[in-house]
């Protein structure tokens, strides 16, 4: 945090209505978006947000910064090339789950597996909600919706262990209801060097209501494991319950009946992708708690800054682009 | 030694190299090509790539083929029918001979002429290549191709027979220097700057091509030298560039002139993707080529790129184009400056992606949904896929819109001479970005180009969302009223409309008053078109020719000279998609002229249709 920011969150605010509905998530991530980018110091105009189609893609039109509203699923290819063209801009990318993993999922693949740097905000629902209520690619198996009378007889994507498994970055998983867990998620995504993929679970009043109760509601912290940098993996109402190892994967014990050694710790920064697939078990399925938190951070070589290297280096070696000599390169003759 | 020989001039020729990929054919073309230019032929050359990368060795499938036309005038394409057919194996003679022209000839090389590769071919047991019914009673020449090389090398015992054997192209291409009087110097520079390390491969590869000479004036086989004197050209620096090389450079002057990186945001595709490899070879330019994912995401990261500030381009063929149409209807409503090149090549569909086609203009023209009119230009030649790319990216940036850009495989691929202009030449282009926040309005026009002002993200002060819904015809905010709609609707058609001011007017090769006949035609059909009509004016009869670069707007005189004539051909490699637009426009009487086989006009195609009319 920068104290000494000049910009408050209503510098972030721009002119005009939000039109989301009453009661939805996204307005608890829009208020903490422009509340912890206020505290950075940086001027709004340096900030380009840039979005697909849903509900969630409105967002650039709510924040008092640049802003493309682009078309459905390709948000993360647009903002690949801006942030390609001009690597000091701030790109911030807007997205539904339908947006970003079903007609984006290609884009969403490959921007985290370039790493390209773009703080990406996958606004969770797990529901179609600008076309009104058909399921997604993050839909329960099962779940009841127009398009699905019967249920659905898909498994959803995790895209947490997605991007852990493309060898993401940045991956972090938060709620609409936990604003201050959602601010700290935040301002480090804003700080990561690289592409971040912060999951917030958002609840939809409208066509999936209450799809995240058993993590947001009272009596949360039996379901909830709060993954902090160094500390054990612990977690309940009375801080009775704890994750162990069992073979490869994660397993619930009671504090009270295991070795304290044998709690795991988390650690934010491991390159382990064997620690990335464990944690990724974390995601509320299968009597595992949801993980919230950051699973992992790494430093790994910028997409847009490989290439900035690159071009600098060609300039270096082969001289800075000449038009004349490019046009008389190779074989020539004069009549 | 022959005494009979006789040197007889030529206005042109047309050679076809054909055998193995191994075969070097496509360097023997090249070596030719540019002995050739250097005593100033004009020189159009088309290599011919079978659609499997490596089909096995001495089938027809395998056989890959270079095709060139050197004359003493311009002229315009590689040629329609091979005068002379250098064939390397038996697959390759086979393949090709229905092609040779009935008075020309085929070099073939006798050594690779046994039990086996006679099969492979495709010949039925017992059948000789030779005989009449194979040749079709055209001239085969078989020289001992390979045995002449390895004797010819004889003295290079450090090297293997394999090795030795890899010299026959040079040994061929010094048949060919003989046989059209050409000397092998700038060749023997170019073995001793090419193979510089390897000294002995040099002087090998220039023994086999001098042995080549010897054989060729003395073992008879041939009868005559030809020459082909120079061709009146303008005066200049010259060099080969294919047209889709040409298009990459294209795009990397506009970016310098216009004082802006370039962004090239693409996905391979046939005939396409050379484009983006020549730019990707400029990173000194600090360019951006950027494979990407899919189709969607090469130009959607164009569009990303563009906001940010950069020339930004795609490049792709028909089915990418497809894949790219929504997008294209974004960066058109957002009003971004974007090049958009399609090298078409055989639709629909997969098709016949190493085969050239024009039949992506209604695409271009209308693939989208909604009223969203994009500009549609087209190269000529290759070396006008320079100029095109240059031009649309002109259009690009004065208007802020998207320009399509039609060129295709047959210009892709074929290369010819380019005329390296000088930078001075070309024109600054200059952008409209804007930076005072004073009274800024997003979409706000400039009254004369209809343009909106460019604002780069991270400018201060001007801070603005832009997207694909439909806006407010000033502050660019979101806008569902109706009349502000049909006011958008129609003020983006008119911004395009408008380019119709700012572009050359039709030009009539032929005659300026008009007359009987008006062969029309657009983009990689000139050259073939020109010919002809230059034959039939030749021989006094009122055929002109008018030639679309600019289709969509049309040049504003367009109607004027259309009326000019009684009868309007319209040439295209498609089923009369130009002529649609014409007629519509118009509503004119034309007569489609229409061809699609994967292949380009031949003169004697045109004049199928057009002696008819006369």
């Amino acid at each position: 945090m920068n104290a000494e920011s000049k910009y408050t969150k209503k510098d972030f605010v721009p002119p005009g209505d939000v039109k989301w509905c009453a009661g939805c998530g996204d307005y608890a991530i829009l208020a903490q978006v422009q509340k912890v980018l206020a505290e950075t110091g940086i001027s709004p105009d340096q900030f380009a947000f840039i979005s697909g189609i849903g509900c969630s893609s409105r967002f650039p039109y709510y924040m008092n910064c640049y802003g493309l509203h682009g078309i459905h699923g390709r948000a993360l290819a647009i903002a690949t090339g801006t942030k390609v063209a001009n690597p000091d801009l701030h790109v911030w990318v807007a997205m539904g789950d339908g947006d970003g993993l079903a007609i984006g999922g290609n884009h969403f693949i490959h921007a985290v597996r370039r790493n390209v740097g773009i703080k990406s905000i996958l606004m969770d629902n797990r529901i179609y909600g600008l076309t009104k209520g058909q399921f997604s690619p993050t839909s329960q198996r099962g779940a009841k919706v127009k398009t699905a009378p019967m249920g659905t007889v898909e498994d959803p994507i995790d895209p947490i262990s997605l991007s852990l498994s493309l060898g993401g970055s940045f991956v972090a998983r938060t709620t609409d209801r936990d604003v201050k867990h959602m601010a700290e998620v935040l301002r480090r995504s804003q700080e990561h060097d690289g592409f971040s993929m912060v999951q917030v679970l958002q609840n939809c009043p409208i066509f999936n209501d209450g799809a995240f109760d058993t993590w947001v509601s009272k009596g949360k912290e039996e379901y909830v494991l709060k993954l902090v940098h160094g500390e054990k993996m612990i977690f309940g109402l009375d801080n009775e319950k704890c994750i162990v190892r069992n073979g490869f994967s994660p397993k619930v014990a009671l504090v009270a009946e295991v070795d304290e050694k044998d709690i795991i710790i988390h650690d934010e920064f491991a390159t382990d992708s064997g620690l990335a697939g464990f944690l990724s078990q974390l995601n509320g399925t299968n009597g595992m708690p949801m993980a919230l938190g950051i699973f992992r951070q790494i430093d790994h070589p910028a997409f847009e800054a490989e290439y900035r290297r690159q071009n600098a280096e060609a300039a270096a070696t082969k001289g800075k682009g000449d038009l004349a000599t490019m046009l008389h390169e190779g074989e020539t003759w004069t009549l | 030694m022959n005494d009979t020989l006789r040197l007889q001039e030529l206005g042109n020729v047309v050679i076809r190299f054909s055998g193995d990929s191994g075969d070097g054919m496509q360097l023997t073309g090249n070596q030719f090509t540019s002995a050739a230019a250097n005593i100033g032929n004009d020189v159009v050359t088309l290599p011919d790539f079978p659609a499997e990368i490596r089909a096995p060795a001495g089938t027809i499938p395998g056989i890959s083929g270079f095709q060139l036309q050197i004359g003493d005038h311009k002229v315009n394409t590689p040629g329609d029918f091979p005068d002379v057919l250098i064939a390397m194996n038996p697959a390759a003679l086979r393949a090709n001979i229905k092609d040779l022209r009935p008075d020309g000839f085929a070099i073939t090389d006798a050594d690779a002429y046994d039990e086996r590769a006679i099969a492979k071919a495709g010949y039925a047991e017992g059948i000789d290549p030779f005989s009449r019914e194979e040749t079709l009673g055209k001239q085969v020449i078989a020289a001992p191709i390979t045995s002449q090389t390895l004797a010819a090398l004889e003295e290079f015992t450090e090297m293997t027979k394999k090795d030795k054997e890899r010299c026959k192209n040079f040994f061929t291409l010094g048949l060919l220097f003989w046989l059209y009087d050409r000397s092998p110097d700038f060749t023997i520079t170019w073995l001793k700057g090419k193979f510089a390390k390897k000294p002995m491969i040099a002087e090998a590869n220039i023994k086999a091509m001098n042995e080549g000479m010897i054989f060729a004036q003395n073992s008879g086989l041939f009868q005559s030298q030809y020459k082909i004197p120079g061709a009146v050209t303008k005066p200049g620096t010259y060099k080969f560039l294919t047209g889709n090389e040409a298009a990459g450079q294209g795009l990397i002057a506009a970016a310098e002139k216009a004082g802006l990186n370039l962004f090239l945001g693409s996905y391979p595709i046939t005939p396409a993707t050379t484009i983006l490899e020549e730019v990707a070879r400029h990173k000194n330019f600090d360019v951006k080529a950027v494979q990407m994912e899919d189709e969607i995401a090469g130009i959607c990261c164009a569009i990303g790129a563009a906001w940010a500030g950069d020339l930004a381009a795609t490049n792709t063929s028909g089915p990418g184009v497809a894949l790219k149409g929504e997008a294209m209807g974004l960066v058109m409503i957002l009003e971004l400056p974007l090049v958009i090149i399609n090298v078409q090549r055989g639709g629909p569909s997969t098709g016949l992606p190493t085969k050239t086609e024009q039949s992506d203009l209604m695409q271009a023209m209308y693939g989208r949904n909604g009223e969203s009119p994009i500009p549609v230009i087209a190269a000529k030649s290759p070396s006008d896929c320079f100029d095109m790319a240059f031009e649309a990216s002109r259009i690009a940036l004065k208007y802020m819109t998207p320009v399509i850009l039609l060129t295709d495989g047959y210009l892709g691929n074929g290369a010819e001479a380019f005329r390296i202009p000088d930078v001075s030449e070309l024109p600054e282009l200059p952008t409209n970005f804007r930076t005072n926040p004073e009274g800024y309005q997003s979409y706000a026009r400039d009254p004369k180009t209809m343009a909106r002002e460019w604002v780069k993200p991270g400018t201060p002060g001007l801070a603005n969302r832009i997207g694909g819904l439909e806006k407010d015809q000033l502050s660019g905010a979101v806008s569902h009223d109706p009349d502000n709609h049909d006011h958008m609707v129609r003020a983006r058609a008119a911004k395009v409309a408008n380019i119709a001011n700012d572009i050359p007017d039709l030009e009539i090769h032929g005659d300026q008053d008009g007359g009987e006949i008006v062969i029309i035609g657009w983009g990689s059909t000139y050259g073939a078109i020109n010919n002809k009509v230059n034959k039939y004016r030749a021989e006094g009869k009122p055929v002109s020719q008018v030639h679309f670069s600019h289709i969509f707007p049309f040049p504003k005189n367009t109607l004027e000279v259309l009326k000019k004539f009684k009868k309007i051909v319209v040439a295209e490699m498609n089923l009369g998609q130009l002529n649609s637009l014409l007629r519509a426009e118009f509503t004119v009487e034309t007569i489609p002229l229409t061809k699609i086989q994967g292949k380009p006009f031949t003169e004697d195609e045109i004049a199928a249709v057009v002696d008819q009319l006369l």
